[in-house]
């Protein structure tokens, strides 16, 4: 098999969607002749009629709204928003309507609507084109919240979120974009943890753009004696506690990793589960490793920001080894 | 889809009767034949009962909340009876009225306003979106759902109804926008109160009417006297058999406060309100049909005995007390209940059992 880039692969998961179920449509800004700002719709009209691949006018919450009301009219949208934060015009929807249609219906309505949503920074972006906005969507009951670290994961995921009848928000790493992998597309569930590298000292939970971050920093690790354990949590809502505590149930040890702002971030939520479950079997905190509490800083600067190999070792190394007291820093 | 249709409407409210109920001789809109006429009177006289007993049930504490429409019958249900079997309609939280006219089960449509769940009835069975409270997000719900009728090639339109005070929001322009674009088949009804809870016209527009912004998405429109309800339906069936979007505004006033939470003596004068209830929509078609010889004293007091039948209906149905299972809390909220969800219920029903 050849290695293909996560944009090939989320361009291949939805022409195999758009190919099986006729009730499929991709639509957003520039998805058509332009095949997105990513590419990642690429050729997508051209193959399947601008009647099922198509540009919208530019707005968000039109984007949003009108995918709701075919939803409901039978069909599947995948609709693409440009950048993170230029979904935020279409939170209404997102959180007044499409996360709870289904529930005021008790059922009767179902909104197989996938969001996807280019997210993260590390591309020397300017500022709008890199917030990480995961935990808006994660503070919505109703949606499905879901992103893949691999190419691998970018097909299989995104084949299960169109297949699924919840609304997704299908949280897209762009930095990672450009990476490449094999597609298996092994069938493991959308709502499951993935163990991506086995260690036992020290558990690293990651997801999206931090899951390679996590696995480089794995490595270095060994230099240090440390055998570190890496969870790609794929799915972010729901959070698949199993797993997650099984690890750190083995380790005893647990960090973090996430580009958003820690305060009231997705990494509060999983240090707070991971301590209510496993306290017993921690031999220390369990720390986060986060972009600071700051907008999204300009490119020359965003280094400073995003997590990086060696802040992880350091939050790996305060996790109390020598029986001291651990230094809780910045979060 | 006819082309020559006007984007700019007119200067004056289109309208078929007068405020006395006499008729507009000159008027472009066909009369509506007279089957029709008695059926709107029936249902207008049908939908005021409804609404004057919700609100007694909110004064009785059955309710938590109820946005009366009365005054805005003529829009309610002349719009409402426009629509095609297979049409859809897409209400907000005022629109009650055109929830019955439509057929949805009166206790069904008050669940909400009662307070049992969030929504009553089953929007597949009448063909009713859900009434959305959040201020015009029902007007792209109608466009994506008339496009993607479009799509599947059926003839289906969409009725969105919204406030005056909505058309300012953003969504009531990107709706306008998306379906002058795709040429969906919606008919946006701006019912024109005169308010969005205390805010009058002047500091929501500046434009000449409402019905002016639709030149700027290419979406023709018309300019209605919304207390006219046979000008109401003949707009609205010509918008529907036109096949394309197609904006109206609806010159009307809502007689009781924005809801009987509201106290509009703040905001407005009982001079102001005593002139439209001069303008009456009821009386209006009553005037009207009684001077044809078409509404005989029978068939009037048919109707009322009806309407009052349909009170009693609704005052059984609210004043039942009905178990609400807490446990239902967790249902729906994904498709299959997740893992979390589970363990949160099952915390619930230790603190019941
Ligand atoms: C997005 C949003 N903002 C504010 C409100 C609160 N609100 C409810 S009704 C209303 C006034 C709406 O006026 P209008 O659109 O003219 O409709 P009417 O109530 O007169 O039928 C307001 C401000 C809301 N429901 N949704
Ligand atoms: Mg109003």
């Amino acid at each position: 098999m050849t290695a293909v880039s996560m944009a090939g692969a989320l361009n291949r998961a939805l022409a195999d969607a758009l190919a099986e179920d006729p009730t499929v449509l991709v639509f957003g800004e520039d998805v058509g002749a332009l095949g997105g700002v990513f590419r990642v719709t690429d050729g997508l009209e051209a193959r399947f009629g601008s009647t099922r691949v198509f540009d919208t006018p530019l707005a968000e919450s039109g984007i949003v709204g009108t995918a709701i009301g075919m939803a409901m009219n039978g069909l599947r949208p995948v609709v693409e928003m440009q950048f993170d934060a230029f979904a935020y015009p279409a939170f209404e929807q997102i959180t007044s309507h499409l996360a709870k249609l289904r529930n005021r219906t008790r059922g009767r309505v179902s909104l197989p609507v996938v969001i996807r949503v280019p997210y993260g920074g590390g591309i020397g972006g300017v500022e709008h084109h890199c917030d990480s906005s995961e935990a808006y969507y994660t503070h919505t009951p109703g949606l499905t919240v879901v992103t893949p670290g691999t190419p691998d994961d970018a097909y299989r995921l995104l084949r299960d979120a169109i297949a699924s009848p919840d609304p997704v928000i299908f949280m897209e790493p762009k930095r990672r974009y450009w990476s490449k992998g094999e597609v298996t597309s092994d069938p493991i569930p959308m709502n499951r943890a993935l163990i991506r590298r086995p260690g036992k000292d020290v558990t690293l939970i990651a997801y999206g753009p931090m899951v390679a971050t996590a696995l480089e920093t794995a490595e270095a690790a060994t230099e240090e004696g440390w055998d570190v354990e890496v969870v790609d949590l794929r799915s972010l809502a729901p959070f698949d506690d199993e797993t997650v505590c099984a690890s750190v149930r083995r380790t005893g040890r647990a960090v973090v990793v996430h580009e958003a702002s820690g305060f009231g971030g997705y990494g509060a939520e999983v240090a707070a589960r991971v301590t209510e479950r496993c306290f017993h079997h921690l031999h220390a905190p369990v720390l986060r490793v986060t972009g600071w509490d700051i907008p999204y800083p300009p490119p020359k600067l965003e280094e400073h920001h995003l997590p990086n190999v060696d802040r992880i070792l350091d939050a790996i190394a305060r996790l109390q080894w020598d029986d001291e007291v651990v230094e809780v820093r910045g979060a | 889809m006819v082309p020559t249709r006007e984007l700019l409407p007119t200067a004056e409210p289109l309208s078929l009767l007068r405020k006395d109920g006499s008729p507009v001789e000159d008027s472009p809109l066909a009369m509506p034949d007279d089957d029709v006429l008695l059926e709107l009177h029936r249902r207008m006289v049908v939908g005021r009962r409804f609404d004057t007993q919700a609100t007694a049930l909110t004064k009785q504490g059955r309710l938590a909340v109820y946005p009366s429409s009365r005054g805005q019958e003529a829009c309610e249900v002349g719009s409402v009876l426009a629509l095609r079997e297979q049409d859809w309609l897409f209400p907000t939280y005022r629109d009650c009225v055109a929830l019955v006219t439509r057929g949805v089960d009166p206790a069904e449509t008050l669940t909400l306003l009662q307070g049992g769940w969030h929504l009553g009835y089953d929007p597949y069975e009448h063909r009713v979106g859900p009434q959305c409270t959040p201020l015009a997000t029902n007007t792209l719900h109608a466009v994506g759902f008339a496009h993607a009728a479009r799509l599947k090639g059926e003839d289906t339109a969409a009725l969105v109804l919204v406030g005056d005070g909505a058309t300012s929001e953003g969504d009531t322009h990107e709706a306008l926008n998306f379906a002058g674009v795709w040429k969906a088949p919606v008919v946006f009804l701006v019912q024109n109160n005169g308010y969005a809870i205390s805010v009058p016209m002047s500091k929501q527009n500046a434009a000449p009417s409402l019905a002016h912004k639709g030149i700027g998405y290419g979406v023709p429109s018309v300019l209605v006297d919304g207390n006219d309800a046979a000008a109401v339906y003949a707009v609205v069936k010509e918008a529907v058999e036109a096949g394309g979007p197609t904006l109206i505004e609806a010159i009307t006033y809502r007689i009781e406060a924005h809801t009987n939470a509201d106290d509009a003596t703040r905001y407005r004068t009982s001079d102001e309100v005593a002139a439209w209830l001069d303008r009456d929509p009821v009386d209006r078609v009553e005037a009207y049909l009684t001077a044809r010889g078409l509404l005989t004293p029978e068939r009037r007091a048919a109707v009322a005995a009806e309407a009052e039948e349909f009170a009693a209906g609704v005052r059984a149905a609210l004043n039942t007390d009905h178990e609400h299972d807490p446990m239902s809390l967790f249902e729906h909220v994904y498709a299959t209940p997740t893992r979390h969800l589970r363990e949160q219920a099952a915390i619930l029903a230790e603190e019941l059992a």
